[in-house]
């Protein structure tokens, strides 16, 4: 059995959520103190030190990122909060940013103060208004308590937080077709490079962080970036925010270190319930890998999971039992892609709905072996030819399901042709 | 500098070159759909993808920075496979009806498939982009089953002319280009100025096809068909024929239309004189007795429409006089009926146009009498090469033939209508003198010449400094008219032309990119120099015509046949 170990989740159920008294009586507050009295690059050196890497997904080393904004020239440079938690069966940012939004503030100004900035966004998923009165609040006592806004803590540093509502699209998670959102525009992703730490929210240098990533941010600061990295495991350190969800006993969210395998965690939040089999896991979200239960012994981190052809994500696990078919749920998935795709480039618009009909094919039993192929060549051409992660990402289930459930295509296209 | 290599081969290039431009600096050809030349990059077709060692994700090489030390491969297997199951994504939704479309031969999907030949069927049912085929506008003509949806129109619909007539719609795989509000493109605030159908790749936006009338007509023995030829359509045409960019074909050309049929060839550049007289004479009067300034041209039908819908409050700045074209018409359909003793009916006006706004132009309700149109159809220069190629015609060989009279002569001063600039400067040539009494003693005004969007130059004229700027494209044409409208210019005249570089670079001409343009601009100055006459005063068949018919410039007959009046189009914002 785990025990959680709770560095993001650390004022969970502890703290009024808005008061800033709660907050700075657990601490909060102080590491921006402490970092406005060290120098910028000093705070990125920190970073460096604790190894603490991007939670949205993609995995980008934090003090990478900031040192490109921080080099980078510009008369303004902005700090974006990606809280556009767009992942289906995902909902870690939206517990954070609903039970300790200070953290996620307080991450935020340490980032700007850090780069160079003055102004930050949280661009905050549509699904979740009821958020925004909470994170209004919790800006209103922060500034009147002089923890953000003009001169913090009197010093010369000043940062402005604004709360902008997301458009409702899947794509605006993608940190360039957010930008673009808040500029105003169709949802579209931008090509890159331009990466936006040089050129993002119009067009000036702009970090763009996950919430969770933004929560480690005062904790590593008040504790050395030494003591972060001794926690998970080599190049993937610090703890992950798990999103447990589908038929496991115990669903929710829950935080364990990097590294942590996943059979333990399946074992410790009660496995399938009773009279089911595991058939299998989907990992990272709708974007991400569908392994088979005898993969199950998987050390959940960033590099391990590459290794073994999965993907960590958003740390979502969802769990599958025998009740469901990997094809449906594979047709599901692409059928969330077509809605999903913003249509601007060629693969993405006109890919995910040619696997839907394939998939279909096969699943209604009037596949062919040649379908298999075709499969395979189109989802592997959009994986590595599509403009942004959305498009690159959604055919993974279908390639990750012809690797690790090969069975259930071959006897879905033997069932059609013997009838 | 940036060194590189690209198949093997080590290239250097400047810092923020391209991929795709480091490629080309070896000639190593590498296939695009969404790029274009002279338009933002884009990269979203991913035909240009290729592989960067190192990178599991290939790179599209029209939008890609070269950086030291990069290994590059364009033609690798994995780009090989990647690409051809892009272009079969795009042909899968693209209509196969290559043989019968407007483009076969000069589309690039065409050749991009025929470069990588791809010769097999694709492996997924046709499914149109949208079954919408829109024939409501008079000048372009919309095929969404055709569309790639590169973006190429809007760009340069939104962001060089400012229109923003197209739009993005709907998402994923519903993702279209259609005219915003959802109108039929000859219901919204379209200009016609053709510049998307230079843009498109395919045949989504083609120019709309006016020829059958005029071959129709050519087999009534009771009907004469007459037609004028524009200045710019000598430049473009024998390049629309295969001849490159700046050939000048006067000769051929009327050769040519007299074989393919057509009973008359007059010059446009006449009316282009008699503009000058009308126009030259307004401006001397609106200076003269406190009219309203600046005076802004009217010889440009896109740019009349956008005025009309973007800047109605300044329409009492539009010149009255009608564009070369129209003038044109009316004296075909009054006086040169008259002389011929037939009746204007009985005449197909034919007007051979570098444009397509000229299409819209002949259907606008004020422009005939009693319900006979001055001009019955338009052709682009693209329409009558390919009327020239249907009647068999080896174009390249032909001997020269001149203009018909009566309306045959025309100047130096009126040939430059056809760039940027040369309604300015041919005006100046004119009013200088009627101003003055003095012969100009350079002729060639040169500050008015050229490419750039916004040009300008003063004259003294008796003691007026007259001030006067020209502007091409109409999104300089929209920075210009912001500030008139905020009263922060002193000039007294402005030249306007829709198009980039004028009517040389118009939507009726073959497909172009800039790099042709100062190929195309060097032409019609040579043709100025090269005529007898270059002052459009001094032109005796139009000095001859006010003699015999008009009477005076900007005098009553003149005001009833060669003027007219605007509309009102901001309606079409709401």
């Amino acid at each position: 059995m785990l025990t959680e170990t709770r560095i993001v989740l650390r004022n969970m159920d502890k703290i009024d959520p808005v008061s800033i008294m709660d907050y700075k009586k657990r601490g909060g507050y102080q590491p921006l103190r402490k970092a406005l009295a060290m120098k910028p690059q000093d705070v990125i050196d920190q970073m460096k030190l604790s190894g603490l890497r991007g939670r949205g997904g993609a995995g980008f080393p934090v003090w990478k990122k900031w040192s490109i904004t921080s080099a980078a020239p510009g008369d303004k440079k902005y700090v974006i909060c990606n809280a556009d938690e767009g992942e289906p069966g995902t909902n870690k940012d939206r517990v954070i940013l609903s039970g300790d939004p200070n953290s996620v503030f307080e991450g935020m100004a340490i980032a700007a103060y850090a780069v160079g900035a003055e102004k930050g966004y949280l661009y905050l998923r549509r699904e979740y208004p009821y958020i925004t009165p909470i994170l209004e609040k919790t800006l209103e006592n922060a500034r009147g308590e002089g923890c953000l806004g003009s001169n913090i803590m009197g010093s010369q540093f000043s940062f402005e937080i604004e709360v902008v509502s997301g458009g409702g699209a899947y794509v605006c998670g993608e940190e360039t077709a957010l930008i673009e959102s808040i500029e105003g525009r169709r949802g579209e992703p931008r090509f890159k490079p331009p990466y936006p730490g040089v050129q993002g929210l119009y067009g000036k240098p702009t970090v763009v962080n996950n919430v969770e990533t933004l929560a480690n941010i005062p904790v590593i600061i008040e504790r050395g970036g030494k003591w972060f990295s001794e926690i998970g495991v080599p190049n993937c350190t610090g703890t992950k925010v798990f999103t447990l969800c589908g038929n496991i006993t115990q669903k929710g969210v829950f935080e364990y270190p990097m590294g942590t395998n996943l059979r333990e965690i399946y074992e410790t939040h009660g496995g399938v319930k009773d009279n089911f089999d595991l058939r299998g896991f989907m990992l990272g979200g709708q974007s991400g890998n569908l392994i088979n239960a005898g993969q199950i012994d998987l050390a959940m981190d960033i590099d391990s999971c590459q290794h073994a052809e999965s993907v960590l994500g958003t740390g979502t696990i969802m769990v599958i039992d025998d009740r469901h078919d990997i094809l449906d749920i594979v047709e599901n998935i692409m059928s969330f892609f077509i809605e999903e795709s913003c249509g601007k480039c060629t693969p993405c618009r006109e890919g995910n709905i040619r696997i839907y009909e394939i998939l279909k094919r096969i699943n209604s039993g009037q596949g062919c072996p040649e379908d298999l192929t075709l499969l395979e060549d189109l989802a592997s051409t959009m994986n590595v030819a599509c403009l942004c992660g959305l498009g690159q990402n959604s055919s993974v289930a279908v390639i990750t399901s012809l690797h690790n459930f090969t069975d259930v295509y071959r006897k879905a296209i033997e069932r059609g042709q013997r009838a | 500098m940036i060194k590189l290599t690209i198949d093997g081969l080590p290239v250097e290039v400047e810092e923020g070159a391209t991929l795709l431009e480091a490629a080309a600096k070896l000639d190593i050809h590498i296939p695009t759909l969404c790029y274009h030349p002279d338009q933002n990059v884009k990269a979203n077709c991913r035909i240009c993808l290729v592989e960067m060692e190192g990178n599991k994700l290939l790179v599209p090489s029209c939008s890609y920075p070269a950086q030291n030390g990069m290994s590059i491969r364009t033609h690798s297997p994995k780009v090989r496979r990647a690409r051809r199951n892009i272009l079969e994504l795009i042909l899968a939704r693209h209509a196969q009806d290559c043989l019968h479309c407007d483009r076969s031969g000069t589309c690039e999907l065409q050749s991009v498939s025929e470069e990588m030949h791809f010769v097999k069927i694709p492996r997924y049912p046709y499914v149109a982009r949208s079954a919408e085929s829109d024939h409501s506008s008079p000048s372009v003509a919309r095929d969404s089953a055709k569309c790639i949806t590169c973006g190429r129109c809007e760009y340069i619909c939104s962001e060089v002319q400012t229109v923003h007539a197209l739009s993005k719609t709907g998402r994923g795989f519903e993702m279209q280009f259609r005219p915003v509000y959802n109108r039929p493109l000859g219901e919204s605030i379209c200009v016609n100025c053709g510049q998307c159908v230079q843009a498109c790749p395919t045949g989504a936006l083609t120019v709309r096809d006016e020829t059958q009338v005029v071959w129709h007509t050519f087999a009534d023995p009771g009907k004469t068909v007459v037609a004028q030829v524009a200045p710019a359509v000598r430049i473009t045409l024998a390049e629309a024929l295969g001849e490159p960019p700046g050939s000048i074909s006067t000769g051929r050309m009327i050769t040519a239309m007299k074989r393919v049929g057509f009973h008359k060839v007059f010059d446009t550049d006449f009316t282009a004189d008699l503009t000058i007289l009308e126009e030259g004479t307004e401006l001397i009067d609106r200076i003269n007795n406190g009219g309203i300034l600046p005076m802004l041209t009217s010889c440009c039908p896109a740019w009349i429409k956008f005025c009309e819908t973007f800047y109605p409050e300044l329409l009492p700045h539009l010149s009255t006089c009608k564009s070369p074209q129209q003038m044109f018409g009316a004296l075909l359909k009054t006086y040169y009926a008259e002389k011929l003793g037939i009746l204007p009916q009985d005449i197909l006006s034919v007007s051979v146009m570098p444009c397509t706004a000229k299409k819209f132009e002949e259907t606008r309700p004020e422009l005939g009498r009693n319900g006979i149109r001055d001009i019955d159809a338009v052709l682009s220069v693209q329409e009558l090469a390919r009327m020239i190629r249907s009647a068999g015609i080896r174009f390249d060989t032909l001997p020269d033939t001149p203009f018909d009279a009566p309306f045959g002569l025309g100047t130096g001063a009126g040939e430059i209508f056809g760039s940027t600039g040369g309604v300015m400067e041919a005006a100046l040539r004119t009013v200088y003198e009627l101003v003055t009494g003095k012969a100009l003693r350079n002729i060639d005004i040169k500050a008015v010449r050229g490419l750039e969007g916004i040009k300008e130059a003063s004259a003294d004229m008796n003691g007026t400094h007259v001030k006067v700027a020209v502007t091409n494209g109409l999104g300089n044409a929209r920075k210009i008219m912001d500030l008139v409208k905020a009263g922060k210019t002193d000039y007294h005249f402005i030249e306007i032309m829709a198009c980039p570089g004028g009517c040389i670079g118009g939507g009726g001409n073959p497909i172009k990119e800039n790099a042709m343009m100062t190929s195309r601009l060097d032409a019609v100055y040579r043709l100025d120099k090269e005529l007898p006459i270059r002052k459009s005063h001094e032109n005796p068949a139009v000095k001859a015509l006010y003699e015999e018919y008009l009477g005076e410039p900007n005098g009553h007959r003149s005001h009833a046949l060669l003027h007219t009046t605007y509309i009102n189009r901001s309606g079409l914002l709401e």
